[in-house]
């Protein structure tokens, strides 16, 4: 029953890409989208069953399917395992993904390929699901590629267009090398262990068959959760392999809401949650985790300050709240990581699919310059869009209000440098969130007469996905309030070493006072720029100085390629032009010789029977003498 | 038959085969009309045969001639081969000079 349930949840995504890519074109339009989000949402409905099962008996479902490969000593089943985190991760990739299927319904509905679009999305969430139910590195792994494959395939599914075809390449080159990291990694925990299960693993730490006081061991684990970080990195867009994640914004304005925003960039996250027993044990790892978190958010969100386009400015702020969240990490404090990972999906679900919706009615533009006064024709839109700002920015009792704040508490009590820096990083968020939200919904019309024209407010499949999310994104926090948490107790079973929560004393308000004095601080200085001053971003071409460097990402794209892409390229023309050269020399050159030879040896073959017959009996003759007379 | 042979002697068996197969080696290298050569390579064929009878006798050991039957019965079926592709050369190129069958050169 279990298994059939766990099977059924796994694979309905699965048929839906199957009908979807083989019997889609003869599906009408909308029949190709439902059949899409019913296997999504099939999904959703199995994990809602499992989700009531596991909360109340408090033990995790494991189907094991069959044995897929031995080795000495070393065993590798294709099992799941269906626990508190996997759980709570599928349900909201499902739970999202359903939603997202909805919108997307509308909102891809003039595409000619609308059912290669649901059938990518669909499979997308079976390798997303494979990635979270697995019960072993290797399954997690496998839904790790797929994912992979699909955030390919979507980026660039708006194929004609080549600059599309590049971001999509860049994604998948850039995860390649992360994935080789976390391939690296499994290697190395496959090689200590004799086992990539997480239950094997942690029993084996647990149990102390696991020797954590040899220090070989321990060199060796540091060397794989090292590994595992990096994988991490280029799942999650931390630096240094963040830059593919901005670019990514080529694809459909769903896509980039469901995969670049509230899935599978959290995989990374997910991936060191569960490993967490093993983090635990290398503090100088879990250090540089922090670090490369708190400076990523930083950065990236000091870049989306500078942005005008509209997507392009959510994406710094995913890289920049998956920043946040790998200080979570860092810290150890998995549980609040967590919390910050479904606060951010519902919020920035949200605030994509409401910039989706925007571009929709400005048929298809996205620069914020020629944006403004949406408000009031697109009143769903801006008030989902309102709400889900007020949530990233921080401000009490939106959902993001409570997870950011406990992620800077934890910060502050464990490290000031990364607490400052976190508290920067959301000082800017709060600024680009409302910089955006003025700019986009406030003031008057920037666009053409002829957009202006077209400007109305989509349709209820669009609206209704975000007016869910919405409420979401203001009620979510309540999962984990200070004091007394839900989410806590509910991860404990998952958590090894859960984080100490600090009593809320005066130093606790303090740093809620200072968290939200902050946002408000930089919405008002939004406020005073972008409506009292009523500033528009100048042209692309107008930006100068620091401001020039910071709208060019730090040049971060163009580094990239002086110090790797080129030397890369140069390698190649090297072997093009100079030992191919050399090597299709020396091959032609035996050719020559072989065909010289043969052009001679054909003058031989005559055509006359008495001159073969003459050499025939010599040789023989030569034959015998040579015998007899040897 | 002991007689004959001892009459004869084994060695002068030797030297007519041996004798026999040079004229069928020169019969096919220098005749140019291939059902001369043909049955210049049945002289030679016969050659052997001459030689494995004696060497039989000399043995006393009849697998030798055993042999020879089948080896007679295998040179008739070759003989009906080789004849059929002599007419059907003939048939093309309205002689069987084998000078004239140069057309399988490189």
């Amino acid at each position: 029953m279990e298994t059939n349930l766990a099977l059924l949840l796994l694979l309905a995504p699965l048929a839906g890409f199957l009908l979807n890519i083989f019997a889609g074109k003869k599906l009408s339009r909308n029949l190709s989208g439902t059949l899409g989000t019913i296997a999504v949402a099939v999904s959703f409905a199995v994990t809602l069953f499992f989700f009531m099962q596991v909360s109340s008996t408090k033990e995790p479902v494991m189907v094991n399917l069959f044995k897929w490969m031995t080795l000495a000593n070393f065993d590798v089943n294709f099992a799941f395992q269906l626990d508190q985190l996997s759980l709570l991760w599928l349900m909201f990739v499902t739970g999202i993904g359903t939603l997202i299927h909805v919108y997307s319904i509308s909102y891809m509905h003039d595409d000619e390929n609308i059912h290669k679009f649901f059938a990518y999305l669909n499979l997308f969430i079976f390798f997303m699901i494979t990635l979270v139910m697995g019960s072993n590195l290797l399954i997690m792994f496998i839904g790790w590629e797929g994912v992979g494959l699909c955030s390919y395939l979507l980026i660039g599914f708006w194929y004609k267009n080549q600059d599309f075809n590049d971001a999509a390449k860049k994604a998948f080159i850039m995860n390649r090398i992360g994935d080789l990291g976390f391939l690296i990694g499994i290697f190395i925990i496959g090689y200590l262990f004799h086992s990539v299960d997480y239950i094997d693993i942690q029993n084996a730490i647990v149990s102390g068959s696991f020797d954590v006081n040899d220090i070989n061991n321990m060199t060796w684990l540091g060397v794989a959760t090292l590994c595992l970080f990096i994988g991490a990195c280029g799942k999650s867009a931390q630096i240094p392999l963040y830059t593919w994640l901005p670019d990514a914004m080529a694809g459909p304005t769903p896509v980039s809401a469901l995969i670049h925003a509230a899935t599978m960039v959290t995989a990374g996250i997910f991936m060191i949650t569960r490993m967490n027993f093993v983090f635990d044990l290398t503090p100088d790892v879990q250090n540089i985790i922090a670090i490369v978190g708190a400076v990523t958010s930083l950065i990236a969100a000091s870049i989306g300050l500078m942005q005008n386009d509209i997507k392009k400015v959510l994406a710094y702020s995913t890289v920049s709240q998956l920043g946040l969240m790998f200080l979570a990490l860092g810290l150890g404090a998995y549980e609040i990581a967590v919390f910050h990972v479904i606060t951010h999906a519902f919020f920035k679900a949200c605030l994509f699919l409401g910039s989706g919706s925007v571009i929709h009615a400005m048929s298809g533009e996205q620069d914020m310059r020629n944006m403004g006064g949406l408000r009031k024709v697109m009143k769903v839109t801006f008030i989902t869009f309102l709400i889900a700002t007020l949530a990233i920015s921080g401000l009490p009792p939106f959902s993001g209000f409570f997870s950011k704040d406990e992620i800077l508490m934890t910060a502050f009590h464990h490290n000031k440098p990364l607490w400052v820096i976190g508290s920067v990083a959301s000082i800017m968020t709060a600024f680009y969130m409302f910089r955006l939200l003025y700019l986009t919904f406030f003031k008057g019309f920037r666009g053409t007469e002829e957009q202006k024209h077209h400007l109305h407010e989509s349709p209820s499949l669009i609206t209704f996905p975000l007016v869910v999310l919405a409420v979401l994104a203001l009620v979510g926090g309540a999962i984990s309030l200070p004091g007394s948490s839900w989410l806590n107790e509910y991860l404990a079973p998952i958590i090894s070493h859960p984080a100490e929560h600090h009593a809320l004393g005066t130093t606790e308000y303090m740093l809620m006072g200072v968290a939200v004095v902050g946002a408000l601080v930089g919405i008002g200085l939004a406020y005073a720029k972008y409506i009292k001053q009523g500033f528009v971003p100048v042209p692309d071409n107008e930006i100068t100085g620091f401001a020039k460097v910071v709208y060019n990402k730090f040049y971060v794209d163009e580094i990239y390629t002086a110090i790797v892409v080129k030397p890369i390229y140069a390698l190649g023309a090297f072997f093009k032009n100079v030992t191919e050269v050399a090597l299709s020399g020396f091959i032609f050159g035996l050719g020559k010789v072989a065909n010289a030879i043969g052009a001679q040896g054909r003058t031989v073959q005559n055509g006359s029977i008495g001159l073969y017959l003459f050499v025939f009996v010599l040789s023989v003759c030569s034959i015998i003498a040579y015998i007899f007379l040897k | 038959m002991e007689n004959i042979l001892q009459q004869i002697g084994i060695e002068n068996y030797i030297y007519l085969s041996t004798l026999l197969f040079c004229v069928g080696v020169f019969g096919v290298l220098y005749r140019r009309n291939a059902i001369v050569m043909f049955m210049s390579i049945e002289i030679m064929l016969n050659a052997v045969n001459l030689l494995l009878v004696a060497f039989s006798t000399y043995h006393q050991d009849a697998a030798g001639q055993v042999f020879v039957f089948f080896s007679m019965a295998v040179a008739a079926a070759e003989v009906a081969v080789g004849l059929a592709i002599l007419v059907a050369v003939y048939r093309n190129i309205k002689n069987i000079d084998i000078d004239n069958l140069k057309n399988l050169k490189g």
